[in-house]
């Protein structure tokens, strides 16, 4: 297998359209290391959707997802982004980090597979569940990354 | 069972929420580890954990648990009850270990968590 085909794995689902002009976007920047500000992106998403009064179990999935790829991009990245676009049927949300990429997409995606410190795991974190747990909660997700350049996750909800 | 009944049976000292002891509960899970926690639990939950740290309150909140009760004599500090109060989540202490606190409840009549494939 070749380290491009290492970085990906088959995406899940069907996916969603690209957004149009009139989509609404919303860009939270996650610091590498900063527990003390952890779930803040993810509340802030949380929130917009029960104001847009989405459906509540689309919301819990939504969080849910959000929230341990943000625990994600502290844990394991040299920081990044999370971007939420709401657009007609579907909400997106598009993860992006500057490194240090994943070396086996795979690997990364199997239960239990983990490569978080001991220091992480004492805040309940790093127990190899995150991936699948997001792919789980998600109706699109794919996951494309580079090692040494970074990893681009892109997450569909059906809205409606 | 509501948040009132759960500080009885666990003789528990209400931190946070205290208007919120009428509220029904309906599954409930204890886990230090909030990596499982994100994978099993619903709404109207109460966590049951020894694991003291914002990400507690964070992965409550996420889920919208109802109810976090720290094991063990365990006390979290004034900002994480800050935080569950405000979040409209109860916050309880109980000296019972969580083996204890988990077995009184379920003896109570609270179910836990459905399973994989049960939700």
């Amino acid at each position: 297998m070749s380290a491009n085909e290492r970085g990906q794995c088959p995406p899940h689902g069907t996916r969603p359209p690209e957004p149009s002009d009139q989509a609404l976007r919303e860009l939270h920047r996650v610091d590498a290391g900063d527990f003390s500000t952890a779930g803040e992106a993810s509340a802030s998403i949380k929130r917009v959707l029960r104001r847009m009064g989405i459906d509540p179990d689309v919301i819990r999935r939504v969080s849910v997802a959000s929230y341990e790829v943000e625990i994600n991009l502290v844990i394991h990245s040299f920081g990044g982004t999370m971007e939420m676009i709401l657009d007609g049927d579907w909400l997106t949300i598009v993860s992006r980090d500057t490194g240090p990429g994943i070396e086996d997409v795979s690997l990364a995606m199997t239960e239990g597979w983990s490569t978080a410190t001991e220091e992480v795991r004492e805040k309940g974190f790093g127990a190899g569940m995150g991936l699948p747990n997001v792919k789980r909660n998600t109706d699109y997700f794919d996951i494309v990354s580079r090692a040494g350049v970074g990893t681009t996750m892109r997450m569909g909800f059906k809205i409606q | 069972m509501t948040i009132g009944t759960i500080r009885d049976l666990l003789s528990a000292e209400v931190l946070a929420g205290e208007g919120l002891m009428e509220l029904e509960i309906r599954s409930a899970c204890g886990s230090d580890l909030m990596s499982d926690v994100l994978m099993f639990v619903k709404e109207n939950t109460v966590l049951i954990t020894g694991l003291v740290n914002p990400q507690v309150v964070r992965t409550a909140e996420m889920l919208d648990v109802s109810c976090i009760v720290f094991a063990r004599g365990k006390r979290p500090p004034s900002d994480m009850i800050a935080m569950a109060n405000e979040r409209g989540i109860a916050m309880l202490a109980t000296c019972e270990t969580m083996y204890v606190a988990c077995g009184l409840l379920y003896r109570g009549g609270l179910p836990g968590s459905p399973k994989r494939g049960e939700e």
